[in-house]
């Protein structure tokens, strides 16, 4: 427990330090909510959706915001790699299995805190949490947002020489990620034989587990998105903990 | 009671033997050079000493644990001074200091008083809560060597500690570390292309080519070998000088490189109007010429035939072949 707090505590300095990492991961999620929440609020109607599409793209932007910031936080140990701080901590008497879940829980609070800013934005913005219970399942769904593509971008990381490929992997995979999850249309609209896409996403459980949380609505099952997502996390936990057990410098 | 043993350590990358069969022993107390060119595989040891690597045969103990079945032992009882820096800039000394003694579980009362203690060995009290990034090169490295000796190891690992430094911080850092092996009697392996520093730091040093050792000993014994004197000549026809030269009796060896000629013999003084007097003879233009005391650079000449610099320009060649070899 110590080592993983020793290694959590390190990566939360590190991320409140980097005030302009901070705000420069804010700007997208910011510019999607006011864009797309005000521009296009009149124009698109959802049905059974009484806060409007404002309020329909609260929990995808949310979402947004932990899924980039953790899987960006996960990468970074790729930087830990490249500035040689990597070889101090795998030279310790520690197992690596300490040091990547320390690394992935660091990540998955930045990524937390990443979208409790943006929650408090939207709360600005108008959006109503229809009960305290249900904040507190939006947190857990951004929790296991956060733990699961953390581990991913450690995963990625451990398999990358350096940051070359960085964008590859923003534009290959998490972008899609992101578009297919359901974040910013309700999945029921695709044509039926694009449904399977996005249930294919483990996002879009995430998406719709924070939208329960908040608005109270969702076109999936709560306990659906609870039970994917968790089995998801610990695919990636075990996978990102498997190829980081094998960095060799 | 020997501090390090090491048994045929071998590592190969594909085809490429970075570490070829390499034996040694490290006494107690002992401050032990690798000495060598770049690439020669000091650092690719240093790893498997440390854990980092495995070795693809042979094996070693440091503390008497061994490095293939007792990990952790080994790595309690080292510290560690990579090559490359391995700090994290974002934090201050302090913070870096603090992270490593929580990692090695060094309990809080006694982390905070130790931590003060080593800043202040290495003159770093001031700079405490500075952030690394704002430190200079040789600072950096000295906080590095406090950080390693956080968690009282008994064994210290140097890869080329004043690599890129300037001559004054150098000199600053061969006294610490001579003050660590004395003060807090650490055996201190290090490894160096810097020949002054292996001589002037070490008690006894292992010269290294090409993943071989070529030469162990006391850097004294190892330059008594090569005789009283050295003499460097150079000449426009240094291959017709070379064939009349080595005719002599008290010619004791004599090399080639870098378009000199250096040879090796008793009482140069005297000799030297010996060789002038038969180059003008047969007359072969000599440019200059000049007489030193053995260094350690000579005994690497005479091992490997060639100068510690013509090595480093194959480095390049070798070290390509080994990122090559790992990718695969």
């Amino acid at each position: 427990m110590d080592i993983i707090y020793t290694i959590w505590l390190r990566n939360i300095k590190r991320y409140l330090r980097s005030k302009s990492r901070m705000i420069g991961s804010l700007g997208m999620p910011v510019f999607f909510l006011l864009v797309l929440g005000f521009g296009l609020n009149s124009v698109v109607r959802i049905p059974r959706m009484e806060q409007g599409y404002t309020g329909f793209i609260i929990p995808g932007i949310v979402s947004m915001s932990v899924l980039f910031t953790s899987v960006f936080s996960g990468i970074q140990i790729i930087w830990d790699k490249q500035f040689g701080f990597l070889k101090e901590t795998l030279v310790a008497p520690v197992s690596r299995i300490e040091i990547m879940i320390g690394q992935t829980v660091g990540g998955a609070t930045a990524a937390l805190i990443q979208g409790f800013i943006i929650i408090i934005v939207s709360l600005l913005m108008g959006l109503h949490i229809p009960s305290i219970h249900g904040f507190f399942i939006a947190v857990l769904f951004m929790i296991l947002i956060g733990l699961s593509f953390t581990a991913l971008g450690i995963a990625i990381a451990s398999r990358m020489e350096d940051m070359h490929g960085f964008q590859l992997i923003m534009n290959f995979v998490i972008f899609p990620i992101f578009g297919l999850s359901g974040a910013l249309f309700p999945i029921d609209s695709l044509p039926s034989w694009l449904k399977f896409l996005p249930r294919l996403d483990p996002l879009t459980y995430g998406v719709e587990g924070i939208r329960y949380g908040l608005l109270g609505t969702s076109q999936m099952a709560p306990l659906i998105s609870f039970s994917v997502l968790v089995g998801f996390m610990v695919l990636m936990v075990t996978v990102g903990a498997f190829l980081f057990r094998k960095i060799s410098i | 009671m020997e501090a390090i043993q090491v048994e045929k350590l071998t590592k190969k990358y594909n085809e490429l033997i970075a570490v070829d069969a390499v034996s040694f022993t490290i006494e107690k107390g002992e401050i032990f050079g690798l000495l060598g060119p770049n690439g020669a595989g000091k650092t690719t040891i240093i790893s498997m000493l440390s854990t980092l690597l495995k070795p693809t045969s042979g094996t070693a103990s440091v503390n008497q644990f061994s490095i293939l079945e007792n990990q952790d032992a080994v790595r309690k009882s080292i510290g560690i001074v990579f090559q490359d820096q391995s700090l994290d800039e974002e934090l201050t000394a302090y913070e870096n200091m603090d992270f490593h003694g929580r990692l090695y579980r060094i309990p809080k009362d006694n982390r905070h008083n130790k931590i003060i203690e080593l800043l202040k060995l290495v003159g770093l009290t001031e700079r405490k809560d500075g952030f690394v990034k704002t430190f200079s090169g040789g600072m950096r490295r000295r906080l590095e060597m406090a950080r390693g000796l956080l968690h009282e190891p008994k064994v210290m690992f140097l890869d080329e500690p004043t690599l890129g430094l300037d001559p004054q911080t150098r000199n600053h850092l061969w006294q610490y570390i001579e003050k660590l092996n004395k003060e807090k009697e650490i055996t201190i392996i290090l490894t160096t292309h810097y020949m002054d520093e292996a001589d002037r730091l070490c008690s006894k040093v292992a010269i290294i080519d090409k993943g071989k050792i070529i030469a162990m000993d006391t850097p004294e014994k190892l330059k008594e070998e090569i005789g009283a004197d050295v003499v460097t000549i150079a000449s426009s026809d240094i291959d017709e000088l070379q064939s009349k030269l080595e005719l002599l009796s008290w010619v004791k060896r004599i090399e080639k490189h870098d378009g000199l000629i250096t040879i090796n013999l008793q009482n140069a003084e005297k000799r030297i109007a010996e060789i002038v007097h038969l180059s003008a003879n047969h007359g072969i233009a000599i440019n200059s010429i000049s007489i030193h005391k053995p260094t350690l650079e000579d005994v690497f000449l005479n091992f490997t035939g060639r100068t510690i610099r013509e090595e480093e320009a194959d480095h390049k060649d070798r070290m390509r072949m080994i990122r090559r070899a790992r990718r695969r």
